[in-house]
């Protein structure tokens, strides 16, 4: 079932929502993210829809408050609206945000089925950003925040973040 | 309040994740390994954001001046609707873990419950909250695993805290008057009717991590009548020093 969720956008708003960038994995605009989920402009006003990729992150607050600023920067009035509802997933993360997470150093998500083999079964699925070796392990199913784990590399020994699937 | 049982409803919630989280933040720097200690708080974070909607949701509907933070932090302990399985103390790691386990079981089958709930604020929180228990459920669930079926010593832990622990775990069957209400209005979850869902899953559980399932008639409840155990009161005092102390402070 294809359901249509891309957001709704005014297309001149998208220069400066290109210069907000996720606080945690900055080389990730908030676009990449997927995490605004609508963005018009009302009679001068600004009214943007974000929501949160886990209940509890702690970049969320930043990244409404980075958005404001970014607004003013350019003398408009941002309102930023948290939505829970659909939850946010990692389908969500442009494939030009994978590719740049990768290169950045943290294995972008696989899908569902993979990230559950990989997770679970001990599948040796997730690509060291290393050296690009599949025969990787999982350390800890938590790694340095709530959406990674954390896998390290048989080959190189590389240790680093794999994005774990949320769907 | 016009809708006191709705109110109270959500309390019952997420009082147990404001807790269990405070529970797993005292972890913080402390866990036997620094990938356990890393899981557990990103736990506890996971527990606040999403007891962070629910009282965010609560403060609403109380109106007025009120709060997330007032409805978090200023209530006193008889006000808290948690469970008490959630409020036990961090006994050792096996406590932890089967503290963590019984809870994420039963928080999963309550999540997949309320995201049809018809109010929907709450479906929204579960359906968000699902994914993230999902992964709480699979990491507490190993580690039960891993240290039921270790060593000698390890699954000897496991056992005293899966004994401990068991007698808390009837009450989160147990429906209040918020919850009849929320029931009979399609907004609440009846939990009584998750109970045998439960006890098979985490039977099937414990016997996998060669664990004994104990044979217990007696079991302790109050915690959602706001009658808490004597850890509580220590628990809430560290929980809420600060805002008592310089009320209103901010970071
Ligand atoms: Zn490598």
């Amino acid at each position: 079932m294809t359901v249509d969720l891309a957001p709704h956008i005014d297309k001149h708003l998208l220069p400066v929502l290109r210069k907000v960038s996720d606080p945690e994995i900055p080389v990730l605009t908030v676009l990449d993210l997927g995490v605004i989920r609508e963005a018009v402009e009302e009679n001068g006003k600004v009214y943007i829809k974000l929501t949160p990729t886990y209940s509890g992150c702690p970049a969320m607050d930043v990244i409404g408050d980075d958005l404001k600023a970014a607004f003013k920067a350019i003398g408009k009035e941002a309102e930023i609206d948290l939505v829970l509802s659909p939850a946010w997933s990692t389908d969500w993360i442009s494939e030009e945000g994978k590719r740049k997470m990768e290169a950045y150093g943290i294995a972008p998500p696989l899908e569902e089925s993979a990230d559950k083999a990989a997770l679970l079964g001990n599948k040796k699925l997730v690509k060291c950003t290393n050296c690009g070796s599949t025969n990787t392990r999982l350390v800890s199913q938590f790694g340095s925040t709530a959406c990674k784990a954390l896998f390290q590399c048989n080959d190189c020994e590389e240790p680093f973040d794999y994005f774990k699937c949320l769907k | 309040m016009k809708n006191e049982d709705l109110y109270q409803y959500i309390l019952g919630i997420a009082d147990n994740s404001l807790i269990l989280g405070q529970r797993l933040g005292e972890l913080c720097g402390h866990g036997p390994t620094l990938e356990t200690d890393i899981a557990l708080t990103n736990i506890a974070l996971d527990l606040f954001g999403q007891t962070r909607s629910y009282y965010q949701y609560a403060a609403k509907l109380a109106g007025g001046v009120k709060t997330e933070d007032d409805v978090a932090m200023l209530r006193e302990e008889r006000e808290y609707r948690n469970v008490l399985l959630v409020e036990q103390p961090n006994t050792d790691f096996a406590f932890v873990i089967v503290r963590q386990y019984l809870f994420d079981e039963f928080h999963l089958l309550l999540m997949q419950e309320l995201q049809n709930s018809k109010d929907e604020m709450l479906a929204a929180i579960a359906k968000k909250g699902i994914k993230e228990v999902s992964y709480h459920r699979r990491f507490s669930g190993d580690w039960v695993k891993r240290l039921g079926d270790g060593t000698a010593e390890s699954n000897e832990r496991m056992q005293q805290a899966v004994d401990d622990l068991w007698r808390y775990t009837d009450e989160l069957f147990h429906l209040t008057k918020a919850d009849r209400e929320m029931i009979g209005q399609g907004i609440g979850v009846d939990v009584s009717q998750l109970r045998d869902t439960y006890y098979n899953t985490v039977t099937e559980l414990l016997q996998e991590a060669t664990l004994t399932v104990p044979e217990q008639e007696y079991f302790q409840k109050g915690g959602k009548e706001g009658i808490h155990s004597e850890h509580m009161g220590y628990l809430l005092t560290e929980l809420q020093y600060m805002q008592r102390s310089y009320p209103n402070m901010n970071w």
